[in-house]
């Protein structure tokens, strides 16, 4: 009978069947962020233990780090110093990869991780960071894990993991103009609600996938754990290769033949079984905007808040009230047109440089709305980089964007910068839970594309309508 | 770890759907390099009047007598999404439960507790709401058991759920016990793998650190 990619993957990594349908899987690589690799690697080093093959470990700095010009490791978090020079003094302890504060190669942890080719295709990696499942964009098996699993990984190169149920889901069709990966997922999730992924690893395929560039792949894997998903894993195709090759830990020219030979057996056989597939036509997709506190709780930009009274079940209906008055909006509003306060682009979600030559293109020869605080935060210090060659940071600066040193920013609030009380914000982040921005922050989760639109409009806005200049 | 075996307790419903591990431990409380000092924090955004401040809101279940002394959390679908931090399973257990009773888990989540003693219970949404309902009425003489050894929820009245939980961590939340030391037993199997590996992939085994 035919694999599954995530079959292979998986029969590829076992070193023992663990019975009960658990499997000891081979660990290829560990990625560490100051936020929890910190308390991984101090528990280790409590426990007298060692890095195995720290060579193959990877930290860097990005969630706790200021992201305002001239940083140092003082940040507004409280406490925060602390979590970045222990990071720092355990990762050199331990002999692992740093990307340090001033490193070139620092920035988001699911952003550097394709860039600097330590993700790849087929390769096994974990971090203790829920968007890991970012790096199945390039058809990596990557999950999300906890500390504690953290030090597991660190300490014997392996996870023993349950074998999930596998899913497919086939995007068909094709995606009008300023409709983007983004869109697909918030969509998704929209339709088949937070939880429609959940004990499932889950393939993304179908012709939209095919034509969709790698950048954007990695985009719509990040949000698989919105959608309650184990990962999302896309086959890596030769828009995978060239995007591979040549980055800094990718395979070496002498390795390079061998290694494309291995990819192209990782798509799924054509006999392969799912335990689940769905398809979603993807023509007439509208831009996507949520306007609660769960991802699911979105539609398109040119529909309305939906009324709780409508929904049949229980447990919907209350969590669409509470959201509703968290968010401050009223069922049957227009989302287009939605007063906004802030905008925010950045994230590991969309933060590369793809998404920031799409909000240009939206800003360019433009400038927001008076009253709109609007901040864009490159996803990695090379994004930086890349944007600054362009001349890209000059459009986001005339049109009155905020433009920063990378990290995670304001995707999170950890006690130091925030939106403020009952701000609302447009952003290209991927959770809009309550407080995720700051203290009763209200978040609107969008694509670069419309949020660049909506700050320039001052109002949630139809990224279609805005004439090209 | 703490070994589970049985536990009747003070159970405390909260049934909202999804919530996220950032409701159940915002990442402002997450102030330490520490996996300690985290119980003042758990559910701080719900439990306080106002952000950062540490005056109770006596409308949220767990500041209400006796659910202050529950052990058992009932929860509605995907408790624990979002974020993997293990800061939220570690301020559950600082404060005190010891077990969770939802329809569905965030799967990070849901591996997090059972590295850190907490049993997370799959059962049906309807079993759970009836479970709420019954602990309600009386939530101090009410109590509810969970029984790992024998994989069953007693509801207070005399009625019992067998749930399922893989052999795994069941094991590991019976005995308590340490899963590095667990898998270092296989330490043969995977330096074999990965010499193996070495010439099947060479290109994932890199240099030194850079
Ligand atoms: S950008 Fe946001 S979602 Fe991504 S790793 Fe950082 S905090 Fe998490």
């Amino acid at each position: 009978m035919g694999r599954t990619i995530i079959d292979k993957l998986w029969d590829d990594h076992t070193v023992a069947d663990l019975g009960d349908g658990a499997s000891l899987l081979y660990i290829d690589r560990v990625f560490l962020h100051e936020r929890t690799g910190s308390v991984a690697l101090k528990g280790l080093e409590a426990a007298g233990r060692h890095v195995r093959n720290p060579e193959q470990v990877f930290c860097t700095m990005d969630h706790i780090v200021d992201t305002t010009p001239g940083r140092t490791d003082d940040t507004r978090m409280p406490g925060g110093r602390e979590f970045i020079t222990s990071t720092r003094a355990s990762a050199r302890a331990a002999g692992i990869n740093l990307f340090d504060l001033g490193d070139d190669r620092q920035g988001i942890v699911h952003v550097v991780s394709p860039e600097q080719g330590i993700a790849l295709p087929g390769v096994t990696l974990v971090c203790p960071d829920s968007h890991t499942c970012t790096l199945g964009g390039l058809g990596a098996l990557a999950w999300g894990i906890g500390s504690t699993e953290g030090e597991h990984a660190l300490a014997t190169k392996t996870l023993a993991v349950r074998k999930p149920r596998l899913m497919r889901i086939r995007f068909e069709g094709k995606l009008a103009p300023r409709v983007y990966a983004k869109d697909l997922i918030l969509h998704l999730i929209n339709r088949f609600g937070a939880s429609g992924g959940t004990g499932y690893a889950i393939e993304f395929a179908g012709s939209v996938i095919r034509s969709l560039p790698v950048e954007a792949r990695l985009t719509l894997c990040n949000m698989a754990v919105e959608f309650g998903a184990w990962t999302g894993i896309i086959a890596p195709d030769e828009l995978t290769f060239e995007y591979v090759r040549g980055r800094p830990f990718a395979p070496t020219p002498a390795q390079w033949d061998q290694a494309v030979a291995y990819w192209r057996t990782l798509p799924s056989d054509h006999d392969a079984t799912f335990d689940k597939e769905h398809e979603v036509d993807c023509s007439g997709l509208a831009p996507q905007v949520t306007w609660g506190t769960s991802p699911q709780q979105g539609g398109s930009i040119d529909g309305q808040v939906p009324d709780p009274a409508s929904e049949n079940d229980a447990n919907r209906r209350q969590s669409a009230e509470r959201a509703l008055q968290y968010m401050g909006l009223e069922p049957g509003t227009v989302l287009n047109g939605v007063p906004i306060g802030a905008a925010f682009i950045g994230s590991c979600t969309n933060s590369r440089i793809s998404d920031l030559r799409e909000a240009a293109s939206v800003l360019r020869g433009r400038h927001v709305a008076v009253g709109v605080k609007a901040i864009c935060v490159p996803g990695s210090t090379q994004v930086k980089k890349a944007a600054e060659a362009e001349g890209l940071d000059q459009v986001f600066r005339d049109a009155g964007f905020e433009w920063r040193e990378s990290g995670c920013s304001m995707c999170f609030y950890a006690g130091g910068e925030s939106f403020g009380l009952e701000q609302r914000v447009v952003t290209s982040t991927n959770r809009n839970f309550e407080n995720r921005q700051g203290p009763r922050t209200r978040s609107h989760l969008a694509s670069p594309a419309t949020v660049a639109a909506s700050a320039v409009a001052g109002s949630l806005a139809d990224v279609r309508k805005l004439a090209t200049v | 770890m703490e070994k589970f075996t049985t536990l009747t307790a003070i159970a405390a419903p909260l049934l909202r759907i999804n919530i996220d591990t950032d409701a159940i431990i915002p990442s402002r409380e997450m102030k330490r390099v520490s996996k300690t000092g985290l119980a003042e924090g758990l559910f701080a955004g719900w439990r306080y009047k106002t952000p950062g401040s540490r005056e109770e809101n006596p409308d949220f279940i767990l500041n209400q007598a006796p659910y202050r002394q529950a052990r058992i959390l009932l929860a509605g679908i995907n408790f624990g999404c979002g974020s993997s931090r293990e800061h939220a399973v570690w301020a559950l257990h600082e404060w005190g439960i010891l077990a969770v009773v939802a329809p569905s888990f965030g799967s990070i989540f849901q591996g997090n507790c059972v590295r850190n003693g907490i049993v997370p219970v799959v059962l049906d949404n309807a079993i759970v709401e009836s479970l709420a309902r019954q602990v309600e009425s009386d939530p101090a003489k009410r109590l509810l058991t969970v029984d790992l050894v024998e994989c069953v929820v007693g509801a207070p009245d005399g009625s019992r759920h067998t749930f399922a939980i893989p052999r795994a961590d069941r094991e590991m939340l019976l005995e308590g016990l340490d899963s590095i030391a667990v898998t270092l037993k296989r330490d043969a199997e995977i330096l074999a793998f990965r010499e193996q590996d070495k010439t099947r992939r060479p290109w994932i085994y890199l240099p030194t650190a850079a």
